[in-house]
């Protein structure tokens, strides 16, 4: 196992060093530098500035220079922010998303799981029937239109909640995103866990267990439970990259301060650098959740032996 | 004994002949057969070909352009009165227009995209599974590493910095979309290689380009058109998205996900705005979804 660790990790360096040396690059390409602006700087004042920001070195040296800071934990300035560092910025900006996407993770999973699980051990019937077409619903409906939706639904027609906005944490704001996320996810979720424990439950060691005379009950949780969540667990990792995905939309549906409305601002404001760092910090966070996941796997399904 | 032997055999000869003149069924045909057999599929396909044609013609023949403001109607409901069908946007667009000239883009980039990604995830896929060994490894590798890159992010630093032309929109949304061909194609080519037939076809002295276009690629075709299929809806949307955060075409023009914007911000005042355009596309990635798991069933050769 700590091997498999060892090298799990080693293996995440190449993705992280390949998105980061791309996006850089791409940053390099468009025209113009972070001083081409309104007012021209002097030529002195202008070498100095490069030198600080160490522009007058060569591409290599400066993407050196780059990686180093990153190491460092410094993402970076943002262009338009300008008492801002990037850390500030993400710093407010992070725990919003955070507790968006994690507390809609975590309902998901929970709502998802249940609901695959009825819908696996009463097959054609009315819970069944919901999961799939859940499913199809999901596939059709993507986010921004399912999102606006719920706000003319619940904000606007039945006045119940805040059709978007933040207020410190307050949970009235954060219903209406999360519910979104939900949705979404337990289209998924609930769809893998019918299928595993539709699978699980006509095993042999399920007949087994009918056959001494377990109760339903035990064999659903005792037995059947823990293999029918593997194939779950395999889908949070894609599941947490199309919740981030999911989050620039629904931050933006209902403006929240998250680092989904922080990147599509920066995106319309032209300000790479905030772009590039908040890319760099995501990509992180993804090929961190994926390790996590993969390490769980092998951690839980005794049959994988790297 | 002998002469008994030969004759079963001359007999047997007849049979297989005799088999032989009833028509063949291949594949395709069968396919086909149960593709029109499965209602929902083709009421999808109908209705997907419909919108397709309203989106080519409709702009054409109707009255209003998709930029020029009526003066008299601005943001009025749907009505049959003054031919605003669907009625118009708070600048007095015409929103029937609008819809179908959103359509020409969002379907257009999704069959671009489409064509690129497949064209890409064929290629590197198959290249992968013939070459084999290290080369393979490593393409493999960075498909897995692309897989694991939140691509809309990415997609967003791309517009971002190269701008948001047409074609670099097609190109941004190809780069996040051949990963599950490339594999796809990769596995299969993998499997025919090592079939007894392709082995039979060396042994007999077939060329390899003969063995490729003989036997490979047709094994290839059912797959690769299942996993178009579910390329065209994922495309559309992934357009939809970069457009919706408003990272697509630029007004005048508009696709749906610009119009579903359009719509989310004045929802209040003039629903319609919104519920048109985003009821557009919701029904054409219902069709596609549906299209595509009918020729899962159709060409999937293990449901015989």
């Amino acid at each position: 196992m700590w091997s498999y660790t060892f090298r799990r990790v080693l293996a995440t360096i190449p993705t992280l060093l390949a998105v980061i040396t791309v996006c850089y690059l791409l940053l390099h390409l468009t025209p113009g530098g972070p001083f081409d602006g309104e007012r021209k700087v002097s030529a002195a004042v202008l070498a100095n500035l490069q030198a600080k920001y160490h522009l007058d070195l060569p591409l290599w040296q400066q993407y050196l220079y780059y990686i180093k800071s990153l190491l460092q934990g410094d993402l970076g300035a943002s262009f338009r922010y300008a008492d801002w560092s990037m850390n500030d910025l993400v710093g407010k900006a992070l725990p919003v998303s955070a507790a968006i996407g994690g507390g809609a993770i975590v309902i998901s999973l929970f709502i998802g799981v249940a609901l695959g699980i009825v819908a696996a051990l009463r097959q054609n019937s009315l819970i069944d029937y919901f999961v799939m077409l859940l499913g199809n619903i999901g596939g059709a409906f993507p986010s921004f239109v399912l999102g606006p939706v719920l706000v003319m639904v619940f904000a606007i027609g039945l006045e119940w909640l805040p059709a978007g906005g933040w207020d410190d944490f307050s949970l009235r704001y954060m219903v209406l995103p999360i519910a979104l996320l939900v949705f979404i996810n337990i289209s998924t979720i609930g769809r893998v866990m019918r299928g595993s424990m539709i699978e699980v439950l006509g095993s042999n060691f399920i007949r087994t267990a009918r056959a001494k005379g377990l109760p339903m009950r035990t064999i659903v949780l005792r037995h059947a439970l823990k293999p029918a969540l593997m194939p779950v667990v395999s889908v949070i990792g894609p599941l947490a990259i199309s919740s981030i995905t999911a989050a620039v939309v629904t931050e933006t549906v209902f403006g929240l301060p998250g680092l989904g409305k922080l990147i599509v601002n920066g995106a319309a404001n032209r300000d790479y650098t905030l772009v590039l760092g908040l890319v760099v910090l995501v990509t992180v966070i993804t090929v961190v959740l994926n390790l996590l996941v993969d390490l769980a796997y092998a951690l839980l399904d005794p049959k994988i032996r790297y | 004994m002998m002469q008994s032997k030969q004759k079963a055999m001359t007999a047997a000869l007849d049979n297989s002949l005799a088999d032989a003149a009833v028509e063949g069924r291949s594949l395709w045909r069968d396919a086909r057969v149960r593709f029109f057999r499965n209602k929902a599929a083709v009421l999808s396909l109908i209705v997907l070909a419909l919108i397709t044609l309203a989106c080519i013609f409709g702009p054409m023949v109707l009255p209003h352009t998709y930029e020029d403001t009526d003066w008299d109607a601005m943001g009025i409901a749907p009505t049959l009165a003054n031919t605003h069908w669907f009625g118009t946007d708070a600048l007095g667009r015409d929103l029937l227009v609008r819809c179908l000239i959103g359509g020409r883009i969002s379907l257009m980039v999704g069959a671009l995209a489409t064509i690129a990604s497949v064209a890409l995830g064929i290629v590197w896929g198959a290249s992968a599974g013939f070459i084999g060994g290290k080369v393979d490894s490593l393409m493999m590798r960075i498909v897995d590493m692309m897989y694991a890159v939140p691509y809309l992010l990415i997609a967003i630093l791309m517009v971002t910095l190269l701008g948001r032309d047409f074609y670099l929109v097609v190109l941004t949304i190809t780069v996040f979309s051949w990963m599950d061909m490339a594999r796809v194609v990769r596995g299969q080519t993998l499997a025919i290689k090592s079939k007894e037939y392709v082995e039979a076809a060396h042994a007999i002295g077939v060329s390899t380009p003969k063995i490729i276009f003989r036997h490979i690629v047709p094994n290839l075709l059912g797959i690769v058109v299942i996993y178009t299929t579910v390329t065209v809806p994922g495309v559309i949307l992934t357009e939809s998205v970069l457009s919706f955060l408003g990272l697509g075409v630029q007004e005048p023009m508009t696709s749906w996900g610009v119009l579903i914007q359009d719509g989310a911000g004045v929802m209040d005042a003039s629903p319609w705005i919104l519920l048109f355009p985003a009821g557009l596309l919701s029904v054409t990635l219902y069709c596609a979804n549906y299209i595509g798991d009918g020729l899962r069933d159709a060409l999937d050769p293990k449901d015989r």
